[in-house]
């Protein structure tokens, strides 16, 4: 077990060893818990500027241009540059703004997005809490971006905000329920919800996605978490060819930057939670395991960025209908397919589940068609 | 592992105290969106409660259904009514000072059963690994009545909202 720890691992049970030679336990299980806890906060932040600098790379090679190039070889220095450029802005407050609430917002996103990396097996060993709920404490303490989000749209007193913060609340209230209940096959499979032992049960190449109710969980869960995190094609809340910014229009400097970071940090979050819940975690050969799980991560994180350069956005109506016609009774019946997977032999389950399931997907697309939104006839407009 | 003890306890303590104050200020605030901010703090400290009576999972559901979900919808209905938001719209009318008389009766009562009440707290019940399978158990064996009660008023109350929410056609 000890030549298998990561390296993160064995440098912190080793400090810890060091330290426990001259200091009380008390102040070691304190030390332990600081170290995780400076760990992620040093992560997060890191990781949003990379990945600022990583979409703009991205995005800039599918629109045929370099991106940004100038601070830095290939522009690595850019995010730097740009938090500089950010602390030293103007901090704007409008006149009629509900001052705590507009100065509270920013605060409040960012630590759900923090906390949320608590749970994610970052490696073997790697992650911060072994929670016996940690799957549900990442779905609960995710939602409360939400709150956060609408506390900026309110307090800011604008319309655009308060328009973008109701779209924010509409979104997320409708993608957290096919969300949660594409979680639930996977907690079926396991019979746990701590995020470690999901991942110990994909060990050795069983990951959940190469199940037929895996594939679909894995691609309604991401879809849906792409809507969580407010992303192209779902990205209406903060839509700036309609409604300027959404709910981030009246801040600017470091107070934007924060919801920035927490939109990032959210992305990356979202795209481990996918990686641990379906793509068998940290798990993998040759490499070491949180090589494995960053691969993994972001790939999904490319093909967020992809989305991005690719999808134009939603209407409204689409998005709904999205959620709510389709995502959400196809993720009820796939609940059926992973017990059907659990209950039959070996051999047979992968026919009978995998043919239960093409057939609840056209049944559902099928009925769905009918509802789906069609051209848009003006009535006064003409 | 004394002091540790003691910074739970205090922990504890904290997340009490500010659960009361927040729960003071969902009544007393005037502006009624900052009373919805209050009780989500409220909120937040009541699943803190549980959080340290080792009811994690209890504690997840309460951030899931409350605030994830009631107290946007909460937000939201604020948001859909006018001029609710108003601090000049009075928050209270000449019936708080009798309800505050029957909520203080009704403390009382509450109090009483909670100090009557013997918490069997041992060491059994406090190493007890509560995770989804015994919870699906309990749920499907021992509670299956409550549990398909609560289904069916749920699903007369979804059926009622989609029939009172339906376009007239």
């Amino acid at each position: 077990m000890e030549s298998s720890d990561p390296i993160f691992v064995v440098i912190k049970k080793g400090s810890l060893h060091f330290l426990h030679g001259f200091l009380p336990e008390w102040t070691v299980v304190l030390v332990s818990i600081l170290l995780s806890i400076t760990a992620i906060a040093i992560f997060g932040p890191v990781t949003m500027m990379y990945l600022t600098w990583l979409e703009r790379k991205v995005v800039g090679r599918m629109q045929n241009r370099w991106g940004p190039n100038r601070v830095g070889i290939f522009g690595l220095l850019q995010p730097i540059a740009d938090g500089i450029k950010m602390l030293t802005k103007e901090d704007i407050v409008p006149r009629n703004a509900d001052k705590v609430t507009h100065f509270l917002a920013p605060v409040m996103v960012v630590i759900p997005a923090l906390l949320v990396f608590s749970v994610i097996p970052f490696g073997r060993g790697m992650a911060a809490v072994n929670l016996n709920v940690g799957l549900l404490f990442f779905l609960a303490i995710s939602t409360l971006t939400t709150i956060a989000i609408f506390m900026g749209s309110w307090g800011s007193r604008n319309k655009f905000s308060l328009l973008g913060g109701m779209r924010a609340v509409a979104q997320m209230v409708s993608y957290e329920i096919p969300m949660v209940m594409s979680v639930v096959p996977v907690i079926l499979a396991t019979g746990t919800l701590s995020t470690v032992a999901i991942v110990e049960a994909q060990l050795g190449g069983k990951w959940f996605i190469f199940t037929p109710w895996g594939f679909f969980a894995a691609i309604v869960f991401f879809l849906c978490g792409v809507a969580e995190v407010n992303r192209t094609p779902f990205d209406l809340p903060e839509g700036e060819s309609e409604i300027i910014a959404g709910f981030h229009t009246e801040y600017s400097g470091m107070k934007f930057a924060l919801f920035y970071m927490a939109e990032f940090m959210s992305a990356f979050a979202i795209s481990g939670l996918t990686v641990t819940l379906f793509l068998g975690g940290w798990g993998g050969p040759v490499l070491p395991s949180w090589a494995w799980f960053l691969l993994k991560t972001y790939a999904l994180i490319f093909i967020m960025i992809w989305f991005r350069g690719t999808l134009p956005r939603f209407r409204v109506d689409q998005l709904m209908g999205f959620a709510w016609k389709l995502l959400l009774p196809f993720t009820l019946l796939n609940i059926f397919v992973a017990a059907l997977w659990q209950i039959l032999p070996a051999p047979k389950n992968l026919l009978v589940s995998g043919i239960a399931e093409a057939v609840i997907l056209m049944i559902v697309f099928f009925a769905a068609r009918k509802d789906s939104p069609t051209k848009r006839t003006y009535i006064f407009a003409d | 592992m004394d002091v540790l003890h003691c910074l739970a306890r205090f922990g504890f303590g904290v997340a009490t105290l500010v659960t009361l104050a927040a729960a003071v200020m969902v009544v007393s605030l005037r502006n009624i969106f900052h009373c919805a901010l209050a009780l989500i703090l409220v909120l937040l400290g009541v699943a803190a409660t549980y959080i340290s009576l080792k009811a994690e999972f209890f504690a997840m559901i309460q951030i899931l259904l409350y605030v994830g979900a009631i107290m946007t919808l909460v937000i939201f209905a604020i948001m859909l009514t006018s001029k609710i938001g108003d601090t000049t719209v009075p928050q209270t009318n000449r019936q708080s000072l009798v309800s505050f008389a029957i909520l203080a009766m009704f403390d009382v009562f509450f109090i009483g059963s909670v100090i009557k009440t013997s918490w069997k707290v041992n060491a059994v019940t406090m190493a007890a690994n509560v995770d989804a399978k015994v919870l699906g158990m309990a749920f499907m064996n021992e509670y299956v009545f409550p549990f398909e009660i609560i289904s069916v008023v749920l699903i007369v109350a979804l059926v009622g909202a989609i029939i009172l929410g339906r376009s007239d056609q």
